[in-house]
C-alpha cells in the first residue's frame, strides 16, 4: 500500500520535471507550429550554464536559470527571426525548419563540447542531499524543488496566456493569423516573443535537469521523444494539456518501474501515446477542429 | 526515357561500377565508405517515396532499418540463413510494418503522424532491448561461417556489391513511382489530400503502396547491416543519425524527384565520410550541423530546385 | 632572483638545451625513416567521449615518452586516430582507412565493447595483433588468438568483474542470504549482471530482485523502493555514469536498508562524480581499477598520475585519472615493449611475444591468458569510507577508498550493515 502511494508521489514529482522540459514545446510546436527539435539541446545548454555558475561562484542552479532567462528569451527571439525570414515567409516551412533545427542541435552540442568538454557534469546544492520524511512517505528535495519550480513556471505561463492581452494574442496566432493582423497586431512579433518564452523555459528546465541527473553534451537527444510526446498526448497547444500529458507519462513510468520492471517503461509510455493518437488524434485536451 | 529503359540503364551502370571496383580497387576503405554512402542512398530514397512524394514525415526511419537488422540477426541465429534470405525477410517484415503504418495515415495527418512514427521507434527499441534471442541490450555477434564467395576478395566487397545493386534498385523504384500515374496521385495527396480524395484519387490505396515500399526499402538497407558490422547492439541500430540523415538528405537534394535523395545522400554522405577522417571530432559534427542549416536556408528547394531555378533564369529572355 | 633559483634555472636551461640537442639528433636519425604509425579509433564525442579523451591523453603521453627515448625500432612513433563518435557503425570504415590508406603499422582499440567488437573482424582479416581497451569479452565469439585486453578482470571477465563483491559479502557475520540485482539496459551492465548471477549461484545466495532499467531513466526512487520491498541482504548494481549517480542518490533518499550496497558501477571512478556525490558514497562497495591506497603501489603509476593530472585539468578531462588513463598507458607500454623486443613489425611474433611474457607496467605486472584477458584478474572492490566533503583533494588521500578485494591488496575492513554506515 505504501508502495503504491510512494509510486504515485514519485510519478507526480517526475511529472513536474517532465512538464518543465516539454512546456516549451507546447508553445513552439503546439501554438506556433515550429518543429523545434533543438529544444532539448537548449535545455542541456541551460544545464551547463547552471553548472558553470555553480562551480564558479556557487550560485544555485535555479537562481542562475532565473537570472539568465532574459538571455534565453533573447536567443529565442533571434532564432525565430532567422527561422521566419528563411522559412516561414516562403511557405512549406515545417519540414525544412525541422532540418534547420537538427542543424542547430548539432551546432549547440559542438559549442558545449568546446566550452565544457565531453565529461558528465553535475552540481551540488544544499537541498539536494535532503529528504523530507512523512511516516512511510519520503520526499527527496532533489525532485521536489524542481517539481515546485516547474509547477510555478507552467501555472504562471498559463495565467499569462489566458489573462493578458499579449497571451491571448499568442493563442490567437495559433488559430487565425489573419484575424490578428486585421486587429493591428504584428503576428511575427507575437510569434517571436512566444518563441522567446519557449526557449526561456528550456533554460529553466536545464537547471532542473542538472539538479536531477548528470549531463553531457549529447544528452538532449534522449529527450527528443519525450518532449514531443507529452504535448501531443495532452493536446497540442494547451498548457493544462501538457500538465495532463506529463502526469500520465510520469505516473505510468513510476508504476511500471515499481511493479513490472523499469525496462518496459518506455514501451508503456510511448505505447500509451500511440494508443492515444489512434483513439483521439487531437490529444486528450486538444480541440477537435485542427 | 521510359521506365524499363531507365531501369536497365541504372542496373547496367551499377553492374559496371561493381565489376570495375571489385576487379580494380584493392583499398578496403573504399568499400566500407562506399557501402555507408550507398546505404544512405537507399534510406534517403526510401524516405522520400513517402515523405517527399506524399508529404507524410516519417521520423522513425531507424525503426524500419532496425526491423531489417533484427530480421537478419534472428534468421542468422536460427538457421545461419544466407544473406539473400535475410534480405528478403528483412524487406518483407519492414514492408508489412510499413503497410500497418499506412493505415495509421487514415487517422493521423501531418505532425501527428510524425510523432506516431517516433513513438513506434521507441516502442520497438524497448522490445529489442528486452528480446534476449537477438542479443537484447548486450548486442548480437554475427560470425560468418565461410569466407567471401569466389570472385570477391573480401566480405566488404560482397556487401558493397549488394548495396550498390540495392541502391540502383531503390532509385529505379523511386523513379518509377514518381513518373507513373501513381506519382501524380501522390503529388495530389501532398498538395491537398482532401481535394485529391474528392477528385477521385484513391488516396488510401496510394498511401498504402507508398508506406509499404518506403518501409520495405529501409528494411532492405538494414538487413545487410549485421553482416557489415558483425556486431550489432540496439544503441547503434536506433541511432539518431538514421532518422536525421534520411530526412536531411532528401531535403538537401530536393524532395520532388527521385534524383534529389541521390544527390543529397552523395553530398552529405561523402561529406560525413571525409570530415570524419580529416577534421577533428568537434568540427566534424559542427560542419554537418552548419551544412544542414546553410542548405535549408540558402537552397530551400534543395539542389534540384536550385539548379532548376537557375536553369529557368537563364532560359528566360532578358 | 636568489642564487639557488638562479642555479636551478641554469640547470633547467642546460637540461632543456641538452634535450633539444637530443631531440634534434633523434629528428635527424628519424628523418631518414618514416615514423612508426599506430592507428586506432577513439570515442572523442558522444556518451563515452569523456573517457575516450582521457585515454587518448594517456596514449599521447606514452608516445611522447617513447619518442623522447628514441622511438620504437629506431623510428619515431606517430599516433593516427579518428573519432568514432561512440557509434559502432563508424568503426569498420575507420579501421579500413587506417590500414589501407594511412598504412599504419600497428592497431589498438577504441574504448569499450561496443566499439571494440566491430573492429575485431577487421583485425582478424588482416591478421593484426589487436590490443584493446576495456571491452567485456567481445572476443568470446570470434576467438581471435591475437586479441588482448587490458581491463584487469581475469580470464572470465564478466565473472571476474563481479566476484569480488560477493566474496566480500560472504565475509559478513551472519552470512547474507538474499540479493537484489539491478542494472542498465546496455552492453556492459548486462554482461556484469550475467557474471553476477554466476557468482550468486556459486555463493548459494537467493535472488529476490533481478531487473534492468532503460538508459533514459530519470528518476530511480521507484526502482529503489521496489528493491526495498524485497528486503534483500545485498544490492548489486551494474551501471553507467548517469544512472549510477542516480541510483546512489535514490538509495540515500529512500533510505535503503540493506547490509551491503554497491556493484560494478562505471562512473564512480570519475573525479567529477566522486566529488559531486561526496559523502553520499560512504559505505558503497564499488568496483575500481586503481585507488591511492598504501597496498596499491604499481611501479610508476604515481609519477604517471602526477604528470597526467595537470594536463587533464588543462584539457577539462578527468582530473584524477584513476580509471582509464593508467590502463591506456599500460596497454601502449605492452605493445611498445613487444615490438621493441621482437625487433620487427611481424604481427604473429608480436602476438606470440605478448602471449609468452610478463610485462611490468604502470598498472603492475601483467600476464595474458590464452583468450587475451589477464591470466590472473585483479578487479578491486573498495568501500568508500569517511568522506566528509565534496572536495577533490579528499579522494587523493589514502583511506577513502579502502580496498577489500582481492585479499592480497586489502587495505582495510568492511563496515556493515550499509544503512548504519551510510553517513
Amino acid at each position: 500500500m505504501t508502495l503504491i502511494a510512494n509510486a504515485l508521489v514519485s510519478g507526480l514529482l517526475l511529472a513536474g520535471f517532465y512538464a518543465a522540459v516539454s512546456v516549451g514545446i507546447a508553445i513552439s510546436f503546439g501554438m506556433l507550429d515550429v518543429v523545434n527539435i533543438a529544444h532539448p539541446a537548449f535545455i542541456v545548454l541551460g544545464s551547463y550554464l547552471a553548472y558553470f555558475a555553480s562551480s564558479w561562484i556557487g550560485l544555485d542552479p535555479i537562481v542562475t536559470a532565473l537570472v539568465l532567462s532574459p538571455a534565453f528569451f533573447a536567443l529565442g527571439l533571434v532564432l525565430y527571426r532567422l527561422y521566419h525570414s528563411s522559412f516561414e515567409r516562403r511557405g512549406r516551412e515545417r519540414l525544412r525548419g525541422l532540418a534547420f533545427f537538427f542543424g542547430i542541435l548539432f551546432v549547440t552540442e559542438v559549442a558545449l563540447i568546446l566550452a565544457f568538454g565531453v565529461d558528465y557534469r553535475l552540481v551540488n546544492t544544499r537541498y539536494m542531499d535532503t529528504t523530507w520524511r512523512f511516516g512511510a512517505f519520503d520526499l527527496p528535495l532533489r525532485l521536489f524543488v524542481p517539481f515546485l519550480v516547474s509547477l510555478g513556471m507552467t501555472l504562471s505561463l498559463q495565467a499569462f496566456l489566458s489573462r493578458t492581452f499579449f497571451g491571448r494574442a499568442v493563442l490567437a496566432v495559433a488559430q487565425d493569423e489573419l484575424a490578428l493582423q486585421l486587429m493591428g497586431v504584428d503576428p511575427v512579433r507575437v510569434k517571436a516573443i512566444a518563441f522567446g518564452i519557449s526557449i526561456a523555459t528550456a533554460g529553466v528546465a536545464g537547471a532542473l535537469l542538472i539538479i536531477i541527473q548528470p549531463v553531457q553534451p549529447s544528452l538532449g537527444r534522449e529527450y527528443i521523444g519525450l518532449v514531443f510526446a507529452i504535448p501531443v498526448l495532452g493536446g497540442m497547444g494547451s498548457i493544462p494539456g501538457t500538465l495532463v500529458g506529463a502526469t500520465i507519462l510520469g505516473v505510468a513510468s513510476s508504476f511500471t518501474s515499481t511493479f513490472f520492471g523499469p525496462s518496459w517503461s518506455p514501451a508503456v509510455s510511448f505505447g500509451l501515446l500511440l494508443l492515444a493518437l489512434a483513439l483521439r488524434p487531437e490529444g486528450l485536451l486538444g480541440k477537435a477542429a485542427r | 526515357m521510359s521506365s524499363p529503359r531507365f531501369t536497365a540503364l541504372v542496373t547496367g551502370i551499377a553492374a559496371l561500377a561493381i565489376v570495375a571496383t571489385v576487379a580494380g580497387v584493392r583499398n578496403e576503405y573504399f568499400f566500407s565508405a562506399a557501402y555507408t554512402v550507398l546505404q544512405f542512398v537507399v534510406l534517403a530514397s526510401a524516405w522520400n517515396i513517402l515523405g517527399g512524394f506524399t508529404g507524410y514525415v516519417n521520423f522513425g526511419s531507424a525503426a524500419f532499418f532496425a526491423l531489417g537488422v533484427y530480421s537478419s540477426v534472428f534468421l542468422h541465429n536460427l538457421v545461419q540463413a544466407p544473406i539473400a534470405l535475410s534480405i528478403a525477410a528483412g524487406t518483407g517484415v519492414a514492408a508489412l510494418v510499413g503497410l500497418g503504418m499506412g493505415y495509421l495515415t487514415l487517422r493521423l495527418r501531418g505532425v501527428f503522424f510524425a510523432i506516431a512514427t517516433l513513438a513506434f521507434a521507441q516502442v520497438l527499441l524497448t522490445f529489442v532491448v528486452n528480446w534476449e534471442y537477438v542479443g537484447g541490450a548486450r548486442g548480437a555477434y554475427i560470425v560468418l561461417p565461410h569466407g567471401p564467395p569466389p570472385g570477391f576478395r573480401s566480405n566488404g566487397q560482397v556487401l558493397f556489391a549488394i548495396m550498390a545493386v540495392m541502391a540502383a534498385g531503390s532509385l529505379a523504384l523511386a523513379r518509377w513511382v514518381q513518373t507513373s500515374t501513381m506519382g501524380r496521385g501522390l503529388a495530389a495527396i501532398r498538395d491537398d489530400e482532401v481535394a485529391a480524395e474528392c477528385s477521385g484519387v484513391p488516396t488510401l490505396r496510394l498511401k498504402l503502396v507508398s508506406t509499404t515500399l518506403s518501409g520495405g526499402l529501409m528494411g532492405m538497407a538494414g538487413a545487410t547491416f549485421p553482416y557489415f558490422l558483425l556486431y550489432v547492439e540496439p544503441g547503434g541500430v536506433f541511432s539518431l543519425s538514421y532518422a536525421v540523415n534520411s530526412i536531411a538528405m532528401p531535403l538537401i537534394g530536393g524532395m520532388h524527384s527521385w534524383a534529389g535523395p541521390l544527390l543529397g545522400a552523395l553530398l552529405l554522405g561523402i561529406a560525413q565520410q571525409v570530415l570524419q577522417v580529416t577534421v577533428s571530432a568537434d568540427w566534424n559534427l559542427f560542419l554537418v550541423g552548419a551544412l544542414l542549416v546553410l542548405f535549408v536556408t540558402v537552397a530551400p528547394e534543395g539542389i534540384m530546385g536550385w539548379t532548376r531555378r537557375r536553369g529557368r533564369a537563364r532560359e528566360a529572355p532578358p | 632572483m636568489d642564487r639557488n633559483s638562479f642555479a636551478a634555472a641554469c640547470r633547467g636551461r642546460a637540461a632543456s638545451l641538452l634535450a633539444g640537442v637530443a631531440l634534434a639528433a633523434c629528428a635527424l636519425s628519424a628523418a631518414a625513416q618514416e615514423p612508426l604509425k599506430i592507428g586506432f579509433s577513439m570515442s572523442l564525442t558522444g556518451p563515452l567521449g569523456g573517457n575516450g579523451r582521457a585515454a587518448l591523453l594517456a596514449m599521447q603521453m606514452w608516445a611522447e615518452d617513447v619518442n623522447a627515448k628514441g622511438g620504437l625500432l629506431g623510428r619515431q612513433v606517430k599516433l593516427v586516430y579518428y573519432d568514432d563518435q561512440t557509434n559502432p557503425a563508424n568503426v569498420p570504415g575507420l579501421y579500413a582507412k587506417l590500414l589501407d590508406v594511412d598504412k599504419v603499422d600497428l592497431i589498438v582499440s577504441s574504448y569499450g565493447t561496443n566499439t571494440i567488437a566491430p573492429a575485431i573482424p577487421i583485425a582478424m582479416q588482416r591478421q593484426m595483433c589487436f590490443m584493446t581497451l576495456f571491452g567485456t569479452n567481445p572476443n568470446a565469439k570470434f576467438k581471435y588468438d591475437r586479441y588482448f585486453q587490458i581491463m584487469p578482470n581475469g580470464p572470465d571477465p564478466a565473472v571476474g568483474l563481479t566476484k569480488g563483491f560477493f566474496d566480500v559479502a560472504m565475509t559478513m557475520d551472519p552470512k547474507p542470504k538474499t540479493v537484489a540485482l539491478v542494472g542498465a539496459d546496455a552492453e556492459y551492465p548486462h554482461a556484469a549482471l550475467e557474471g553476477a548471477r554466476t557468482n550468486v549461484k556459486a555463493a548459494g545466495l537467493k535472488i529476490v530482485y533481478d531487473k534492468t532499467y532503460p538508459m533514459s531513466t530519470t528518476d530511480f526512487t521507484p526502482i529503489v523502493r521496489a528493491i526495498q520491498a524485497t528486503s534483500p541482504d545485498l544490492v548489486f548494481v551494474a551501471s553507467y555514469p548517469p544512472d549510477g549517480a542516480g541510483m546512489v542518490r535514490a538509495v540515500n533518499e529512500v533510505g535503503l536498508k540493506t547490509r551491503q550496497f554497491g556493484g560494478s558501477m562505471i562512473g564512480l571512478q570519475y573525479a567529477n562524480i566522486k566529488t559531486q556525490l561526496g559523502p553520499l558514497l560512504n559505505g558503497v562497495v564499488a568496483w575500481e581499477v586503481y585507488a591511492p591506497e598504501p597496498t596499491i603501489k604499481f611501479p610508476g603509476v604515481e609519477q604517471f598520475l602526477t604528470r597526467y593530472q595537470p594536463r587533464a585539468i588543462a584539457q577539462q578531462l578527468d582530473p584524477l585519472g584513476f580509471f582509464l588513463p593508467p590502463y591506456a598507458y599500460a596497454m601502449m607500454q605492452i605493445v611498445g615493449e613487444a615490438v621493441q623486443k621482437v625487433g620487427s613489425l611481424d604481427q604473429a611474433k608480436i602476438a606470440q611475444y605478448i602471449h609468452d611474457h610478463e610485462f611490468s607496467t604502470v598498472v603492475g605486472n601483467v600476464r595474458f591468458a590464452k583468450n587475451g584477458e589477464w591470466a590472473v584478474g585483479r578487479p578491486l572492490y573498495v568501500q568508500y569510507q569517511g568522506i566528509r566533503t565534496n572536495d577533490l583533494e579528499e579522494w587523493k588521500k589514502p583511506g577513502k577508498a579502502v580496498v577489500l578485494y582481492p585479499p592480497e591488496w586489502k587495505s582495510g575492513k568492511l563496515l556493515y550493515p550499509y544503512d548504519e554506515h551510510r553517513k
